[in-house]
């Protein structure tokens, strides 16, 4: 009978839980260093990866990591063992992305002030994630950067709170707003996406991951362009959500239900920016303009 | 310390779970973690899930199997839907449309059907109205998958099946068999009479006869594949012995002049000693223990707490026998070599 597998933890990301087994110690040792914060103990998961060798010689010789698990996609790439962290990451990602059904998945970023949430989403590269880091660093609470979950029977937002995986630029800009050094996971250089470095949230974030939120601002940020603000329709938003959806075919009748609610309760914008200050401002300002009709519907 | 753990469990705690749901009452934590993902592998977590809904179950275990009934709902409507699509695609079609697999259980109701995965659509039809079939499901919307050629004429040539085609705004394949085996293997199922005793349903879709939807299911299990959905399709015979062995006491008799006239009374033996060792289905024929039998269950077994399917020996060996019954050995090196100057994996 095969033994278990040589290395293993588990990992709870707000409502979601993992069992990662590897071959080899280091990407479970980084794994465990970057999520220090986060519970570990043993579970019964949702979900189990698995980092394996490619064949028996190659687990010594420039050893490859396959990522294997309950969901795969058959033509995903193994990638070099350096880049173990990265591989454990993606793994997981597709774990949420292929198997995942309590959420409406929307591939979005999200912070939240005063039990409202912004919600950003647009393409990889727009921008979302390091908006959302810049956003979590100056007073914001992080929900996550990655996957927003929505509850298709209350609405909510539950917080999906990973390390940002910061790639390329981002990477000093963050390294220059967060003064503990201690939160950033190893660089991981010439990835199929670039340089790598993930950013563990502030402690607080990950203690208040089970708690939900409200929804309250639906934004398509895009970074790199002249400011401009766009007000953007139900309609628009709602075929632009069903492609930023990993999991809204799977959801059937539930997650047509979950996304027409939320276009239809949250005010959109498309917004434009040229450098993280002014994204910071852009959605600091659009969200006091909301906070203030929401003020005006309360006192009504 | 995690890093342990995962061994000693496979397809027999997986079994053992669906025949005895009584019997998971004494697992803990590390117990069902295993469970579950053994189960995952052998695409059996949806039909465990479905036998373990009424029970109480401790909570993490119990959220899990509730997502897989949410995937199995929506995977049993869209299965449905698909048939349909493919049922008005073929309206000028004037020949029987059989349903295979997964979407017959489903489409008739079957006990089989219950949290069973359905991935392609499978359809059976007279070899001579393949051409039309073909030019009508091109027409609505069907694109080839396969794009090289030499895998084209293969099909075409030596497979059962036409070339798989997917539906181009639906992303859902469709397989269109004229028979159940390949050309190319020893056994020749009689495709009229299949189609001739197949039952219409309500919706003017057939689905196969009772005793040639075992035949079927056997004829899968020998010669498809490497044993890796072994589980899977016992599981189905299982199910499909239970159902129509309860309500005709004489199933065993239809079954053996079914398995007679297809040439598989061999195969069917053997899923059924399989079968009424791994679940205990009732045997409608006298069991004779086989010879090769104990290194099917070996391998039909082979996964660990991990989803690893394990005991890489024996799967290789399945993996050439699989060929070795689906073509003589002299064809099989020419296609091997094809495949490996093409760069494919077999």
């Amino acid at each position: 009978m095969a033994p278990g597998m040589r290395h293993a933890c588990f990992i709870t990301v707000g409502p979601a839980r993992f069992r990662i087994g590897s071959d080899w110690r280091a990407p479970i040792d980084q794994l465990r260093a970057l999520y220090a914060d986060y519970p570990m103990e043993e579970v019964v998961p949702d979900f189990t990866v698995r980092l394996q060798g490619t064949s028996a010689l190659r687990r010594f010789v420039r050893p490859q990591v396959a990522i294997a698990g309950d969901f795969t996609l058959p033509d995903a790439l193994p990638l070099p063992l350096e880049q173990g962290l990265l591989a454990a990451e993606m793994a997981m990602n597709l774990q949420m992305a292929l198997g995942w059904r309590r959420h409406l998945l929307l591939h979005a970023s999200a912070v939240s002030r005063q039990g409202r949430a912004v919600v950003m989403t647009g393409l990889s590269g727009a921008g979302k994630s390091t908006l959302s880091a810049l956003l979590a660093e100056r007073g914001w609470r992080f929900l996550g950067d990655e996957f927003v979950l929505l509850d298709p029977d209350s609405g909510n937002i539950a917080p999906f709170p990973r390390p940002v995986s910061l790639k390329n630029e981002a990477i000093a800009a963050m390294e220059h707003e967060v003064d503990d050094d201690t939160r950033f996971g190893p660089v991981l250089r010439d990835t199929p996406k670039g340089t790598i470095r993930h950013l563990r949230p502030r402690t607080e974030w990950i203690e208040q991951m089970a708690r939900e939120t409200r929804p309250g601002l639906l934004l398509f940020p895009r970074f790199g362009f002249p400011r401009a603000v766009r007000r953007m329709d139900e309609a628009e938003s709602f075929v632009r959500l069903t492609q930023a959806s990993t999991n809204y075919v799977a959801l059937g009748e539930r997650g047509f239900d979950a996304l027409t609610h939320f276009v239809r309760s949250v005010p959109a914008c498309a917004i434009d920016y040229a450098t993280g200050d002014e994204g910071v401002e852009l959605v600091e300002r659009l969200w006091s303009e909301q906070g203030a009709k929401w003020g005006d519907r309360a006192a009504a | 310390m995690g890093g342990q753990g995962g061994g000693m469990i496979d397809g027999w705690s997986v079994a053992r779970a669906l025949t005895d749901p009584a019997s998971v009452a004494r697992l803990d934590a590390t117990g069902w973690t295993r469970l579950l993902s053994a189960a995952r592998a052998l695409s059996l977590i949806g039909t465990l899930a479905e036998i373990m809904a009424d029970r109480p179950l401790p909570y993490p275990a119990a959220r899990v199997l509730a997502d897989v009934r949410l995937s199995n709902q929506a995977g049993l409507r869209q299965a449905l839907w698909e048939a349909q699509c493919a049922h008005l695609a073929l309206a000028d079609y004037r020949g029987r449309v059989v349903l295979l697999k997964g979407t017959a259980f489903a489409a008739a109701g079957l006990d089989a059907a219950l949290g069973r995965s359905i991935g392609d659509l499978d359809i059976l039809v007279a070899r001579d109205g393949m051409d039309q079939v073909e030019a009508l499901l091109l027409a609505a919307g069907w694109e080839w998958v396969k794009p090289d050629p030499y895998d084209d004429a293969y099909y075409r040539q030596w497979m059962h099946e036409l070339p798989p085609m997917i539906h181009g705004e639906r992303d859902r394949m469709i397989d269109v068999h004229h028979t159940i085996l390949p050309l190319t293997a020893g056994p020749k199922p009689d495709a009229a009479a299949l189609i001739a005793d197949a039952r219409q349903l309500p919706s003017g879709l057939h689905v196969l006869s009772p005793a040639d939807m075992i035949c079927h299911a056997a004829a899968h299990l020998m010669a498809d594949g490497d044993l890796s959905g072994g589980m899977r399709n016992l599981w189905d015979i299982d199910r499909l012995v239970c159902q129509f062995s309860a309500k005709d006491p004489d199933f065993g008799d239809a079954l053996a002049e079914r398995a007679r006239l297809h040439q598989l009374t061999a195969p069917v033996a053997r899923a059924l000693r399989l079968a009424h060792r791994l679940f205990g289905t009732p045997a409608v024929w006298p069991i004779r223990p086989g010879v090769a039998d104990a290194l099917f269950l070996r391998r039909i077994t082979a996964v660990d707490g991990w989803g690893r399917k394990t005991r890489k020996l024996t799967r290789q060996g399945f993996y050439i026998r699989s060929h070795l019954l689906r073509m003589p050995p002299a064809m099989l090196a020419r296609h091997l070599w094809t495949k490996w100057r093409k760069g494919h994996r077999g």
